[in-house]
């Protein structure tokens, strides 16, 4: 065996098992997705979708609360297609500043890649791969590994509330939805080092709250995010004058 | 499957995929400048924080800061565990147990 190849093999070897602990560190945020994918089953249907148009969005959409707002949509009367489509583009700008904030670790992957981990982009994606990249580095094998188990697990569970979604009891009164924000806790806290961070985490905050009250739909992480991330920015360039 | 919803489903797919690819693509050719990085470095915290504190303050939309926010009790438990563990298991079972002791006393 020559040289080349096994550099190859051993590059196969540890995506491999990126890709896997991708997975398994998106297991316990899927306890919280289940929920939400059997109620968002369920919801296509009561608003009048038929089994295979709540299924067919889950797959191709792939964006749990900008489904929910279609739905609900649907289930209103309303079936513009400008409408829908222009709400689902404000409740997933979000993505956006995601997008600009992996951006510069994609870019280097191949195109292929690049779409395919762009389309499979949601916030939980997105928490679990920040914290790998902070503790080891990125790797596009351990993204897919999170992504495609999150975008498996989202799928099959709108499947499941499609098929059996009206004999459970309402999944989300579970409290499973608890699995999100406390995996995420593990993940903020190992972020908050320095006082800028802290500072930083402390705007978003106290914004998202005021935005979840006077903001639609998802526009409060959008505002938090910007409004955190230009107090943080100002600090730091502040530091760096006074040296 | 109607035709005007399949094209309203691939119509939130396509707006869908731009929000996320859009960045990546308008970054192709140039690569990440310096200056936008110092912008972007502290994303991260802010949308991990804009995830966790509405779901724990405002579970159902409005500020509840009381014994009976089940989110909100069982959040700090998680949190404490979460900053002495930083264990991922170790808060799941911690907090989703509070979650449920709360629940079968309510």
């Amino acid at each position: 065996m020559n040289a080349k190849q096994e550099t190859l093999e051993q590059g196969c070897m540890e995506s491999g098992r990126d890709f896997w602990a991708g997975a398994m560190n998106s297991g316990p945020i899927l306890l919280g997705v289940i929920p939400f994918g059997i109620t968002c089953g369920v919801m296509g249907l009561t608003a009048g979708l038929t089994s295979l148009e709540t299924i067919m969005m889950s797959i191709f959409v792939f964006a749990g609360a900008s489904q929910f707002v279609a739905i609900t949509m649907f289930g209103a009367g309303i079936t513009g297609f400008g409408l829908i489509v222009f709400t689902t583009l404000l409740v997933n700008l979000r993505h956006m500043l995601m997008g600009a904030s992996l951006a510069k670790y994609l870019v280097k992957q191949s195109l292929f890649r690049q779409v395919l981990l762009s389309f499979l982009l949601t916030d939980e994606a997105y928490a679990v791969t920040i914290s790998r990249i902070h503790q080891g580095g990125y790797s596009s094998a351990y993204q897919f590994g999170v992504s495609i188990s999150l975008y498996i697990t989202w799928a099959l569970s709108t499947i499941a509330g499609v098929l059996v979604g009206s004999y459970i009891p309402n999944p989300l009164a579970w409290g499973l939805d608890f699995a999100m924000p406390a995996t995420f806790l593990v993940l903020l806290f190992p972020r908050l080092t320095d006082r800028c961070s802290i500072v930083v985490c402390v705007v978003a905050g106290l914004i998202s709250i005021a935005g979840v009250l006077y903001l639609p739909g998802k526009w409060y992480m959008i505002v938090a995010c910007i409004g955190a991330v230009l107090v943080g920015g100002l600090m730091e360039g502040e530091k760096a004058s006074e040296k | 499957m109607r035709n005007e919803i399949a094209l309203i489903i691939m119509g939130m797919a396509l707006v869908t995929f731009a929000t996320r690819f859009s960045c990546v693509a308008l970054l192709q050719k140039t690569g990440m400048p310096v200056w936008l990085e110092r912008w972007l470095r502290h994303i991260p915290t802010a949308i991990l924080t804009a995830l966790i504190i509405p779901a724990l303050v405002l579970p159902k939309g409005q500020i509840d800061i009381s014994f009976n926010n089940h989110y909100l009790m069982a959040g700090f438990i998680a949190a404490v565990v979460a900053y002495k563990s930083r264990n991922i298991i170790a808060t799941l079972i911690l907090g989703m147990g509070t979650m449920l002791f709360l629940r079968l006393l309510a």
